[in-house]
C-alpha cells in the first residue's frame, strides 16, 4: 500500500535535511510502528506524507497504492485516502468543528464521485462516532479544537479519522499528552478501524502505545533513516534497552 | 490687504454648489432649516476636505469624488425584504419615504419632510466641527427619511429596518430615533441600490436612561456609488448600545460613527466587518467621547481585504477629565489576501482622566499557513479551505451577537458577499 523509496528531504526554509534515504514498505492491513529518539524525523515523515509545503522532497519516491504522490497537495491526498492524525491539532478559531466535519466529509465525498451525505445521516454518522470515543457531542458545537483539552483534540483527531474513513492512517504521537483513560479509549478507537483493506503508520516514542495498538512490524528511525525492522518483540527491547544499542549497532 | 486665495474648485464642488441652486425651490424646511442649509452650503464652498484635514488623511474626499450625479427622482426602485423575517420595513426610496406608515405598538414613526417643513428637527441639524463635510452635504440636501420614537418601556419583539434604496443619482437622508428610557429594540440600517449614486445618510440615534438598543449597519451599495454616512449616538445612564456596522461594497465609503456615554454605567460595544474588493476605498471612523464617570466600551474591527481595495480604520477615544473608571479597549485585525491591496489603521487615545483603563491593537496578517494545511489535510480542496478561514475569521464577530436571527440573517450576508467574491 505505501511504499517510500530512498527518500530525502529538507526544510525549505534552511535546506536542512532531516529525512536522509529513507526506505519503508507497508501493506494494506498492516499496522506499522515507527520509533525512534527525539529528532530523528518521526513527525517530519508524517508531514510529508501528508504534503505539507514547508518540506521538500529531493530524492526518492513515496509509492501509495503504486503511484507516486509527491505531486499531489494535501487535499488531493486525503481524498485519495491518507489520513494524519496530527500531534498538535490547530486550533481554528470561527471554523464551527460540526461545519467542518460536514465540508470535510462532503469534499471527500465530491472528489470521490459521490453525493453530499444528507445532513440526518450527517448528524447520525456524527453521533454514533462521538459516543463510541465518549466524546460530548456539545464539544463539537465549538469551533474547531478551540479550548479542546490535549486527550478532547487527539480523540477529536480519531473522530476525523472515523468519519473520513481513509486507507493509510498515520498517527503522529497519538499517546502524547493522553492519560491512561483516554489512551484507552483512542487506542480502541484506531483498533475498531483495523481491516484487511486499510493500513496504520504509528509514529510513536513509547512503547506504551503499543501495549493497546499492537503493530506488526516496528521500525527505528534514526537521522532520517530506519536502521532496524522487526516484530513487535523490537518495540519491547526498545523499552527495555533503549535506543543507544539499536543506534551501536547500525554506526 | 489680505488676499484669500480660493483653490480652483473641482467638478464634483461645483456640481454640489450648482445642485442645491438648482434645487433649493424644492427642498422642505422652515426658515430655521433654510439657515442651516445655507450654513452647510457655505461650508462646502470652503472646499471639500483634503488629505491635510487630519480627520481625512486617509481619505481625501475632494481627490476622491471625482463626479457628482443629477438628482434622479424617477428611477424605479422597490423595497425588498428585510434581512430578519417579520422585521417592520421602513424604507426610503430615491431619497423619498412612504406615506404609508406601518403600525409599530409603543412606536411612533414620523416622515422627515414634515419634520423639516415644521422645522421641529432644525435643532437636530448639528454640525459636528468643522471638518464634519458629511454632515454639511447631509443637512445642505436633506429631504426627507423617517423620524422614529420609541416610547418608555417598549419592548419591541422585531427588529424595524430602515431601508434606504436608491437607483442612481443623489439622494440625502436623516434617520433619527429617540429611544425612551427602558425601551428595547433592534435596527436595521440598511444601504444599498444601483448605479451611480451620491448617498449621504445621517441616523441619529438617543438612547434614554436603562435602554437597549443592537443597531446593525448593513451597507452593500454597488461598487459604482459613494456612500458617505455618519451615525451618531447618546447613551444615557445605565443604557447600552451594541453597533455592529458591515461595509460589503461602495466604491468610495466613509462611514463615520460618532458617540458620546452621557450617564453613568452607559456601554457601548462596536463590531464592524469590512468586506473590500476591486477598485475600492472604505473608511470607517469613530470618535467616541466617554465623558462621565463608570462608563465602559469595546470595539472589534475585522477587514477583508482583496484586490486593489483601500480601507481606512481610525478609532479615537476621548475620556474626558471627570470620566474617572473608564474602561475602553479598541482592536482592528485585517487579513490581507493581496498584494495591491492596503489598509490603514489609526487608533488614538485621548485621556484627561487618571483612573481609567484603555487599550488599543492593531494586526495585519495573511491566511495562516498551518490553519490552511490542517484542513486540506482533511481533503477540503484549497480554495474552498481558504474560503472557510476568512470567513471564520469575520464570522466570529458575528456570532458575538447573541441573537440567533441576526447571527443567521448576517451570515447569510457574509455568504453573499463570498459567492460573489470569493
Amino acid at each position: 500500500m505505501l511504499e517510500i523509496r530512498n527518500l530525502h528531504a529538507r526544510i525549505v526554509d534552511d535546506g536542512t535535511e532531516i529525512i536522509r534515504g529513507l526506505s519503508l514498505t507497508v501493506k494494506a492491513g498492516e499496522v506499522a510502528a515507527i520509533m525512534g529518539p527525539n529528532g530523528s524525523g518521526k513527525s517530519t515523515l508524517s508531514y510529508i506524507l501528508a504534503g505539507r509545503e514547508d518540506y521538500e522532497v529531493t530524492e526518492g519516491d513515496i509509492l501509495y497504492n503504486g503511484q507516486s504522490i509527491l505531486g499531489m497537495d494535501p487535499a488531493e491526498r486525503a481524498t485519495s485516502g491518507i489520513f494524519l492524525a496530527f500531534q498538535y491539532p490547530m486550533e481554528i478559531p470561527g471554523v464551527a468543528t460540526m461545519e467542518f466535519l460536514k465540508v470535510a466529509m462532503n469534499e471527500q465525498r465530491k472528489a470521490r464521485g459521490e453525493e453530499p451525505l444528507k445532513i440526518p445521516e450527517f448528524l447520525r454518522r456524527v453521533k454514533e462516532a462521538a459516543a463510541s470515543l465518549s466524546m460530548d457531542i456539545a464539544m463539537l458545537k465549538r469551533p474547531l479544537n478551540v479550548g479542546f483539552s490535549g486527550g478532547e483534540k487527539k480523540r477529536a483527531e480519531i473522530l476525523q479519522m472515523k468519519l473520513l474513513e481513509p486507507k493509510l492512517c498515520v498517527l503522529d504521537e497519538t499517546d502524547s499528552g493522553l492519560d491512561i483513560d483516554a489512551l484507552k479509549i483512542v487506542s480502541e478507537g484506531v483498533n475498531a478501524l483495523r481491516a484487511p483493506d486499510r493500513a496504520f503508520l504509528v509514529i510513536t516514542h513509547y512503547q506504551r502505545l503499543l501495549e493497546h495498538i499492537v503493530p506488526d512490524t516496528v521500525h527505528v528511525l534514526y537521522k532520517g533513516q530506519v536502521i532496524k525492522s522487526g516484530d513487535k518483540s523490537l518495540a519491547l527491547d526498545l523499552e527495555a534497552n533503549g535506543y543507544a544499542g539499536v543506534i551501536g549497532e547500525a554506526a | 490687504m489680505n488676499m484669500h486665495t480660493q483653490p480652483q474648485r473641482t467638478p464634483a464642488e461645483t456640481a454640489l454648489i450648482d445642485a442645491f441652486g438648482d434645487r433649493l425651490s424644492l427642498l422642505p424646511g422652515d426658515g430655521a432649516v433654510m439657515l442651516k442649509r445655507d450654513d452647510a452650503i457655505e461650508a462646502i464652498k470652503h472646499g471639500l476636505p483634503t488629505r491635510r484635514i487630519e480627520s481625512w488623511h486617509y481619505t481625501d474626499l475632494r481627490r476622491l469624488l471625482n463626479a457628482v450625479p443629477d438628482f434622479d427622482p424617477a428611477a424605479a426602485v422597490k423595497a425588498v425584504a428585510p434581512i430578519v423575517e417579520g422585521s417592520a420595513v421602513l424604507a426610503v426610496l430615491n431619497g423619498v419615504s412612504s406615506a404609508k406608515l406601518p403600525d409599530i405598538e409603543g412606536v411612533t414613526v414620523q416622515r422627515l419632510s414634515e419634520k423639516l417643513t415644521d422645522g421641529s428637527i432644525a435643532p437636530g441639524l448639528d454640525s459636528y466641527g468643522s471638518d464634519d463635510a458629511i454632515g454639511a452635504l447631509n443637512t445642505a440636501f436633506v429631504a426627507d427619511g423617517y423620524f422614529v420614537d420609541i416610547a418608555d418601556g417598549a419592548e419591541l419583539a422585531k427588529p424595524i429596518e430602515l431601508q434606504n434604496r436608491q437607483a442612481g443619482g443623489q439622494t440625502h437622508v436623516r434617520l433619527p430615533v429617540r429611544v425612551g428610557a427602558g425601551a428595547r429594540a433592534t435596527i436595521v440600517e440598511r444601504q444599498a441600490g444601483e448605479g451611480a449614486a451620491l448617498v449621504s445618510s445621517v441616523s441619529q440615534l438617543v438612547l434614554g436612561e436603562g435602554a437597549e438598543v443592537t443597531w446593525l449597519i448593513v451597507q452593500e451599495q454597488p461598487e459604482t456609488a459613494t456612500h458617505l454616512a455618519q451615525f451618531k449616538a447618546h447613551i444615557g445612564k445605565n443604557a447600552k448600545l451594541t453597533l455592529f456596522v458591515m461595509n460589503a461594497g461602495g466604491k468610495l465609503v466613509r462611514q463615520e460613527i460618532m458617540v458620546r456615554t452621557t450617564g453613568e454605567g452607559a456601554d457601548f460595544t462596536l463590531r464592524g466587518i469590512n468586506l473590500l474588493a476591486g477598485d475600492t476605498h472604505t473608511d470607517v471612523t469613530m470618535v467616541l467621547d466617554h465623558t462621565v464617570p463608570h462608563t465602559a466600551s469595546t470595539e472589534v474591527i475585522r477587514n477583508v481585504v482583496t484586490g486593489k481595495a483601500r480601507g481606512v480604520f481610525q478609532g479615537r477615544i476621548n475620556v474626558h477629565q471627570y470620566a474617572q473608571k473608564t474602561n475602553a479597549k479598541m482592536a482592528c485585525n485585517t487579513l490581507l489576501l493581496s498584494d495591491d491591496g492596503e489598509f490603514s489603521t489609526k487608533p488614538e487615545l485621548e485621556i484627561f482622566a487618571d483612573d481609567v483603563v484603555c487599550g488599543h491593537g492593531a494586526t495585519v496578517t495573511e491566511i495562516d499557513h498551518d490553519h490552511l494545511f490542517y484542513l486540506m489535510a482533511r481533503g477540503v480542496d484549497e480554495k474552498t479551505a481558504r474560503g472557510l478561514l476568512v470567513k471564520a475569521f469575520v464570522a466570529e464577530v458575528i456570532e458575538e451577537l447573541d441573537d440567533e436571527t441576526i447571527v443567521e440573517a448576517l451570515e447569510a450576508k457574509l455568504d453573499d458577499w463570498f459567492v460573489t467574491h470569493g
